[in-house]
């Protein structure tokens, strides 16, 4: 019964119900905009990955082409 | 791969929700029971829409890789499911707030439509600590595609049983007989229902490329016998 008395109540007056729309709308964005910085995180984290492994695969193959020369100046 | 496309779709998402939210505040008249109020409907419902719709959609993936073994249908079905709940949990923010101003509450326990909605999320929330709980790749899955097929059979179900369930609060737009929508009512919750699935569509996109990125990265980690970095996420399935 309460129930049916509260669907019944007339519309909010504007500026009471502009609060209750802006902060639907506001927490749809927010929760886009946290979404987003999650991925930004995870981006920023795979190209630090990135980085290392080309340092880990430039140092290797330095370290491969450095070996022969030193083996050429021990013979 | 999966990035093909996506600077497009995401312009395109990004006009839509512009277009769409235009026509929700400068174009959509007023409601004569509920007023301004009434605005959170082209919000709230498509997002329901939506997300449930994703839930479906991770279901048929989730048969696609049963039938096929193809992990790639895992990861589609994972990140649909995942993309879903997130629309979830604004569903029910946006629900409780438009509850709060049209009917004095944040929640309505006796409302069938919430409830069931929340027990559908509450279901699917079981997700990831159900798929974390298996260490086995492929057991793991296996057991999260059956999980899928079956919580995406319940959702139309439980949406039917709703539908038949005689509630007195919770509006009946699109099954009056009598009223329903007018027509610029209609073409502005169209285009937000556009809008929101442009915007999963777009979100599914971006999280399968960021997915098949790393994926990439550790089989480069694993080609060049690098040292791993941190851990990972065990929850999420490797695409590659």
């Amino acid at each position: 019964m309460d129930l049916l008395l509260l669907a019944g109540a007339p519309a909010l007056p504007l500026d009471e119900a502009g609060k209750y729309v802006a902060g639907a709308y506001i927490v749809f964005v927010l929760l886009l905009v946290i979404y987003v910085s999650i991925m930004a995180a995870k981006l920023q984290r795979m190209e630090r990955e990135l980085r290392e492994l080309a340092g880990f695969a430039e140092n290797r193959a330095n370290g491969e082409a450095a070996a022969p020369e030193r083996e050429e100046v021990s013979a | 791969m999966y990035g093909k496309g996506l600077r497009p779709l995401s312009i395109a998402t990004v006009v839509a929700i512009a277009a769409a939210f235009s026509l929700v505040f400068f174009y959509a008249p007023l409601d004569a029971d509920q007023g301004f109020i009434q605005k959170i409907f082209y919000l709230h419902v498509p997002l329901a829409i939506v997300a449930l719709v994703g839930f479906v959609v991770g279901g048929v993936f989730a048969i696609l890789h049963l039938r096929s073994s193809d992990r790639r249908w895992d990861a589609y079905s994972y990140v649909s499911i995942h993309m879903s709940v997130i629309f979830g949990v604004a569903v029910l923010i946006t629900g409780s707030i438009w509850a709060k101003a049209s009917w004095g509450h944040w929640w309505v326990w006796n409302e069938p439509t919430l409830v069931s909605f929340l027990i559908v999320f509450l279901m699917y929330a079981t997700y990831y600590p159900f798929r974390y709980a298996i260490e086995d790749p492929e057991r793991q899955a296996r057991y999260a595609s059956v999980f899928a097929v079956t919580a995406g059979a319940f959702v139309p179900l439980n949406f039917m049983a709703v539908r038949m369930a005689q509630s007195l609060v919770h509006p009946r737009v699109f099954a009056t007989t009598n009223g329903g929508l007018p027509g610029s009512m209609m073409l502005t919750f169209l285009a937000c229902l556009t809008a929101v699935a442009l915007l999963w569509v777009t979100l599914v996109k971006f999280e399968l490329t960021a997915k098949s990125t790393s994926g990439q990265i550790k089989r480069l980690r694993r080609a060049l016998d690098a040292p791993a970095p941190g851990a990972g996420s065990r929850i999420a399935p490797e695409v590659s």
